[in-house]
């Protein structure tokens, strides 16, 4: 492919306490890539992540969507920039003090600037999507963990953006719960999102992704699709034998 | 009667006149000092290092210079020197005001470095400014949780208006002394004032409760019995 990727990384290096953290790292999302980095705790996945949609700025590198260099002094490129990448934590990190209907609407209002009316219709259609829509006036404390991500990726999602950046998540999930959020992302997949997820979730992973980015102490250091690294003599291959030996899965 | 007795009666209307100019006093700083303690809080998180210096020296000043020498330094000093023709009463107000402004601002601080770094980081990822992210999730979250702290400020305030007497605001104090100084029934009084103090406390203090009530963010427990 020779088009410009809808995300493109070239070249990001970030140092953290005297560390460096992300060496030299260089990755494109093409439009309706899954792409799942795995990799060992502390490898530099959810820094990636973060210089990825520049809530940590690089020390080096550049980031592009759709061809365009952003330059993240400038407010206004940045806002519109983080409004076209979607972001999904960990630990969902929804708004306390709104429900869930009003996670979604929230920014419809102040960044999209949409009008009350619109927001809230478009908020009712993201969480009908996520399977939600009877849950839309709870508090974050009264959902379940399961729900608290998918009001997540629905607020994310209200915003139309290009590309879902997603670190680990299902990881704080019980595991009864994990199957109910996958089923969400592969929804997404299947529908032509493009989505780069850092997972340890490696059965729903080998099944769904285009490609597996190995990450180890700041580095991509394999890459490929699941049928090229899941095979026996690659790092990918023992870590993920590994994870399913320890933890065993949900199949998504 | 005992005279105790009787000049207490005689003196309430007068101490309930000046209850009126303490609880202004106390309404007006409070608001003063919520109105700048607010900004003064987010920029001792959030601003640029100078507005930093500068909003950590002010807080220094206020916290550090006692409220009397300030209500002298202000009066006589630098209302005068600016030209500023402002009432005792306005001036007792204002005075208090900056320095709750003061304390107000390291309840809010409090409240906001309290706050889950993440809740800023999902603001920003849905492309909201810095100032948006603080005026829609920050401050309606860290407010909240500042209100214990709020109502506590409320009832040391509305004892330090009392100082507000030696340049002559006509509240409690001065009504008190003046009556006591007529009659010579000191200690029924200041019995009298003290009660006067302790219910204005207690209806603020419950007030706030009932506001902390209302805002309460649904599924958050704030109190409950240990079992
Ligand atoms: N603010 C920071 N200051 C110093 N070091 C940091 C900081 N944040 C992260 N690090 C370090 O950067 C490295 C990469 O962390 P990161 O969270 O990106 O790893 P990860 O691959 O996401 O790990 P996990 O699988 O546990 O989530 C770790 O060694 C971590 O200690
Ligand atoms: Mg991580």
């Amino acid at each position: 492919m020779t088009d410009s990727p809808i995300l493109g990384a070239a070249n990001i290096t970030k140092r953290l306490g005297g560390k460096t953290i992300l060496d030299n790292v260089s990755l494109r999302l093409d439009k309706g890539d899954l792409k799942v980095l795995i990799g060992p705790s502390g490898g530099g996945k959810s820094t990636l992540l973060q210089c990825l949609n520049l809530l940590i700025l690089p020390e080096k590198g550049q980031i592009s969507l759709e061809g365009r260099d952003i330059h993240p002094r400038n407010k206004r490129e940045l806002s519109s920039f983080r409004q076209q990448v979607g972001m999904i934590f960990q630990d969902f990190n929804l708004f306390d003090h709104l429900s869930a209907f009003e996670n979604v609407r929230i920014a419809l209002i102040k960044v999209k600037k949409l009008s009350r009316r619109a927001a809230s219709e478009r908020a009712e259609q993201e969480l009908a999507r996520v399977g939600l829509s009877d849950k839309g006036g709870l508090y974050p404390a009264q959902l379940s963990g399961g729900q608290k991500q998918r009001v997540a990726v629905a607020r994310a999602l209200a915003m139309d953006p290009k590309v879902m950046l997603l670190d680990e998540p299902t990881s704080a999930l019980d595991p009864e719960l994990i199957g109910e959020v996958l089923a969400v992302i592969k929804d997404l997949s299947l529908a032509g999102m493009t989505m780069l997820m850092a997972t340890h979730q490696v059965g729903f992973s080998a099944q769904l992704a285009d490609e597996f980015m190995f990450m180890d102490q700041g580095r991509i250091v394999e890459q490929g699709s699941p049928k090229e690294l899941l095979v026996p003599g690659t790092r990918t291959q023992a870590f993920c034998s590994k994870i399913t030996e320890l933890a065993g899965e949900v199949p998504g | 009667m005992p005279t105790a007795l009787t000049a207490c009666i005689d003196a309430l209307p007068s101490l309930l006149m000046g209850a009126v100019s303490t609880v202004g006093m106390l309404l007006l700083a409070m608001a003063l000092g919520f109105v700048l303690g607010v900004p003064l809080s987010v920029a001792q998180v959030y601003g640029p290092r100078p507005l930093r210096w500068l909003a950590g020296t002010y807080v220094w000043f206020f916290r550090g210079v006692p409220i009397l020498v300030q209500l002298y330094l202000f009066y006589f000093g630098l209302f005068a020197l600016l030209g500023l023709n402002l009432s005792e009463f306005v001036s007792a107000a204002a005075v208090l005001g900056l320095t709750s402004s003061a304390y107000q601002s390291q309840i809010f601080r409090g409240s906001i470095q309290g706050l889950h770094a993440g809740q800023l980081k999902a603001a920003r990822a849905l492309g909201m400014t810095d100032r948006q992210a603080i005026a829609s999730i920050i401050l309606p979250q860290a407010l909240r949780l500042s209100i214990p702290g709020w109502s506590n400020e409320y009832s040391i305030l509305l004892k330090d208006t009392a100082v507000a007497f030696v340049i002559g605001v006509t509240e409690i104090m001065a009504r008190t002394r003046f009556a006591a100084s007529r009659t010579y029934e000191h200690f029924a009084l200041y019995i009298l004032a003290g009660v006067l103090y302790f219910v204005l406390t207690a209806v603020g203090v419950r007030l706030l409760r009932r506001l902390e009530k209302r805002v309460r963010i649904p599924g958050y427990a704030q109190q409950g019995s240990l079992v």
